[in-house]
């Protein structure tokens, strides 16, 4: 067994494919954090994305009511609706009623994990599957040698995921609000007094991080794996919330950061398969593990939102 | 273009509409068990520097915020160019031509000058950022009003007195025609003061109306043509400036007679009691905060450490009273090396420390003034039995001498301290202090954010410390108070002490070189 059997286009392959549900949710909350919202919830939201969007497809496709792209559009919309109801809901009780961020954030994780489990006890039952975003085929580029098959074999959420890389960073480093969000999440004080609305640019990024967590999970459960089963997401959304750290709260590093450990874990995964004899759980560690380090020795950075957890009150 | 045209014409410089005149009219504001503003009339017209005068929390940022749409008066009416007006937010503010320059700087550290000022303003690009045509208008008016900056620089690279300029060009930006700086000068070395002087008058030459909040008396006899005093919420007064005095406002702002120089009895210098050689530290970004300091102080003196903030003042209070790790160098105290020693022991062998930060190093602000009185000796015998059990009748006794004797305006001993003036709690932390008799005092600040009559107290009790033989080290970043109490001045800069010079032989002006590493 050489090294030639570990790195496999397809391990390449499925490190970007894991790394969509990353990106979405770990872009969300980068707008978030740059705003000074601090949404440990994503894990909650991303379950409740990733129900609805399933059972939207999975309810759509039963009842033959809708042909197979039109009810995985449907299921996308939900996802999106849900996610921003939610992100709504967060920014609701963080910035209007000005709880402390992380407790309110605990608070919709565990409700998003329960309310998933609980709706897909009473309307589905037992795991099944959807037929969700199939595979695309791009001429000519999809038969390349390797490269075809790390780059150009995904389904279409994959390709919007990091679609929304460069998106990110220009709207926060080159629009107009994108310039507020850095600056409400720095120095709320000083954005009032420059007439931004603090509480509306929260909640705008709240409720966009929201939307691109429903995005995360429904990717999870109509495009990467096409069923949903109760906590699916197993903490995903809290490595997402780490990797905006690691990131330091900039798009394209957290990006990187979301393809480095879908990388370890599709590494992890591929030793499994071949069957070196590592003991499996510290392989499963691993990617966590890594994380960790990165995090403990990611440098503190300008782009760092001083205000993250701060709820602004203008004092009258 | 001769004077008397440009002022006659109703545009500014930047092209703006002036204001001819601002008038606020019964102005009433309550914030939950304060009135902060009690049917306050004042006005201000374009050329002119007015300024509104007051101790700490006597109402003049709370009233200037009326204008600018941060807060809405509970009654009463603003009036600009004789219309009722109501001001609903900071946008609508400076959508009427008012800008105001807050106490603290109202900047975003990590954006460029351009970024700050192109925030909150439509982007002639729309949903795109226009920085390079910001940038460009930037240079523009910095030509006009001789305010020198470089657009592009992150705000967090510029000293204060840049950081200051940004704002007042910000506000130019955005079309001030009335400019609000609520103690602007609070943050400068003397010749940046003298230099926002220039641009002031330069302002209101120009026919913008400026609004000096101040509680310092010389400033406002040098910069303004007429000022308001506010006292606690009220409007004493307003007189030309021509017609003012030092005495005569100093008394319209505390309400009775002050003194402002003190007598002091000539020093008489004992016994070296605090010893620093060589001494050097981090300062908390890890960068060089203290870099071989040598200094001695006897026992009868004070002496004054001047500087800008941030050149290592407050590593030196930290390092000499316990609290920050010392890298090279000695501390002594009576020939005794407490270099790195705990401040248990420290405050065994006689020093007493006032810290800078009086809420968050000084006090505990949710206990009571008893319990914050016992803070240090709440083991101590006299309190307590066997050291253990705490008897709370003798420390209540021992903290009504200390409030008589300190005159602290406070409802009990049992009032939490958080309730209490500024003024107040530093007298409560001095009397603290003083109350164990120490040998060495190391006071730092200890009159920031203090009201005039209680600065007074601790002045005069900060030289009978002195006349009974302490050693007082008094760090402090307001020049009047250095000038007024100490014997010796030595001023730092990036962490050394760059002069050592004796009070009487030395000017405002060789302090401020000093100051600024020019020395
Ligand atoms: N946002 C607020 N909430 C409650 N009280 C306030 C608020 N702002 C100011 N005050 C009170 O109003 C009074 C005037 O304060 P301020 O206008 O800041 O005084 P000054 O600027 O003259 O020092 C003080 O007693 C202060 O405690
Ligand atoms: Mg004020």
């Amino acid at each position: 067994m050489g090294l030639d059997d570990i790195f496999t286009a397809s391990v390449f392959a499925s490190a970007i494919r894991l790394a969509t549900p990353y990106i979405f949710a770990a872009l969300g909350e980068t707008f978030a954090q740059r705003s000074g919202v601090l949404n440990l919830g994503v894990d909650g939201i991303m379950l409740m994305g990733a129900f609805t969007g399933f059972y939207a497809v999975f309810s759509a496709q039963q009842a033959g009511a809708m042909s197979e792209p039109v009810s995985l559009v449907f299921g996308v919309l939900v996802a999106l609706i849900i996610g921003a109801l939610m992100g709504l809901a967060m920014a609701f009780v963080s910035v209007t009623l000005k709880a402390k961020q992380g407790i309110s954030g605990i608070g919709v994780y565990l409700f998003g994990l329960g309310l998933s489990e609980l709706l897909f006890q009473q309307w589905v039952g037992t795991p099944k599957s959807v037929s969700g975003f199939p595979r695309l085929n791009f001429p000519v580029l999809t038969d390349l040698p390797v490269l075809g098959e790390i780059l150009f074999h995904h389904n279409l959420l994959v390709y919007v995921a990091f679609a929304l890389v460069p998106i990110s960073a220009y709207v926060l480093n080159n629009t107009t609000f994108g310039l507020m969000i850095r600056a409400v999440g720095q120095n709320p004080e000083a954005a009032d007094a420059m007439g931004v609305n603090v509480t509306r640019v929260r909640y705008a990024t709240t409720t966009i991080g929201g939307m691109l967590a429903g995005l995360a999970g429904a990717s999870l459960s109509i495009a990467l794996i096409n069923l949903f089963q109760q906590n699916l997401t197993a903490g995903q959304g809290f490595i997402a919330v780490a990797l905006v750290y690691f990131g330091g709260w900039r798009p394209w590093a957290v990006a990187a950061g979301a393809l480095l450990f879908s990388f370890v874990n599709a590494l992890q995964l591929q030793i499994k398969v071949i069957g070196a004899d590592i003991p499996s759980e510290f392989a499963v560690m691993a990617p966590y593990v890594i994380t960790i380090i990165a995090l403990v020795f990611a440098a503190k950075r300008q782009e760092q939102p001083t205000a993250l957890t701060r709820p602004y009150e203008r004092g009258e | 273009m001769a004077e008397a045209a440009k002022i006659a014409s109703s545009l500014l410089p930047t092209g703006h509409q002036r204001i001819n005149q601002l008038e606020m009219v019964g102005i009433v504001k309550r914030f939950p068990g304060v009135l902060a503003a009690d049917k306050i009339d004042f006005n201000v017209k374009a050329g002119e520097i007015h300024a509104l005068l007051g101790e700490n929390g006597a109402g003049k940022s709370t009233l200037m915020k009326m204008l600018y749409g941060l807060y809405h008066p509970d009654e009463g009416q603003i009036r600009i160019n004789g219309v009722k007006t109501i001001i609903r937010s900071p946008q609508d503010a400076i959508q009427r031509g008012i800008g105001m320059i807050h106490q603290h700087f109202m900047l975003v550290p990590s954006l460029t000058v351009a970024e700050n000022i192109a925030l909150g303003m439509k982007s002639s690009r729309g949903l795109r950022l226009d920085l390079d045509v910001v940038s460009r208008r930037v240079l523009e008016l910095s030509e006009i009003y001789n305010l020198k900056v470089d657009p592009g620089l992150p705000i967090w690279q510029l000293a204060v007195g840049e950081q200051q300029r940004v704002e007042i060009l910000r506000a130019l930006y955005k079309g001030a025609a009335l400019l609000i700086l609520d103690e602007p000068t609070a943050v400068l070395t003397p010749q940046e003061v003298d230099g926002l002087f220039r641009i002031l008058k330069q302002l209101a030459d120009d026919g913008h109306g400026l609004v000096f909040i101040s509680h310092k008396l010389h400033e406002v006899l040098e910069i303004s043509h007429r000022v308001t005093v506010l006292r606690d919420g009220r409007r004493v007064n307003s007189i030309p400036t021509s017609e003012a005095t030092r005495p005569k406002l100093a008394e319209m702002m505390v309400g009775r007679p002050v003194l402002l120089e003190y007598e002091k009895n000539p020093p008489d210098p004992r016994e070296q009691r605090l010893a620093l050689e060589g001494v050097s530290a981090l300062s908390n970004r890890g960068t060089v905060g203290l870099d071989g300091v040598s200094l001695s102080l006897r026992g009868g003196e004070i002496v004054g450490v001047a500087g800008v903030s941030g050149n290592g003042q407050q590593e030196l209070a930290q390092c000499i009273s316990g609290l920050r790790q010392v890298t090279a160098g000695s501390v002594e105290v009576d020939g005794i090396d407490v270099t790195n020693a705990h401040p248990s022991k420290l405050h065994a062998i006689g020093l007493s420390y006032i810290p800078e930060e009086r809420m968050i190093d000084g006090v505990i602000k949710e206990f009571s003034v008893a319990e914050n009185y016992v803070l240090q000796d709440h083991a101590h015998p006299k309190f307590t039995t066997a050291r253990i059990f705490m008897l709370f009748h003798k420390i209540r006794e021992a903290c009504r001498q200390a409030i008589d004797a300190f005159e602290i305006k406070t409802p009990s001993t049992e009032t939490l301290v958080k309730s209490l003036s500024g003024g107040n709690i530093q007298k409560l932390v001095l009397a603290r202090e003083l109350s164990r008799d120490p040998g060495v005092l190391i006071a730092a600040q200890p009159t920031r954010g203090v009201d005039i009559g209680a600065t007074e107290y601790i002045h005069q009790r900060l030289l009978q410390e002195r006349d009974k033989g302490t050693a007082i080290l008094l760090i402090s970043e307001d020049l009047d108070e250095i000038r007024a109490l100490s014997d010796r001045i030595a001023v730092m800069y990036e962490g050394q002490i760059v002069g050592e010079v004796e009070n009487k032989d030395v000017d405002i002006e060789q302090l401020g070189l000093l100051m600024t590493g020019g020395g």
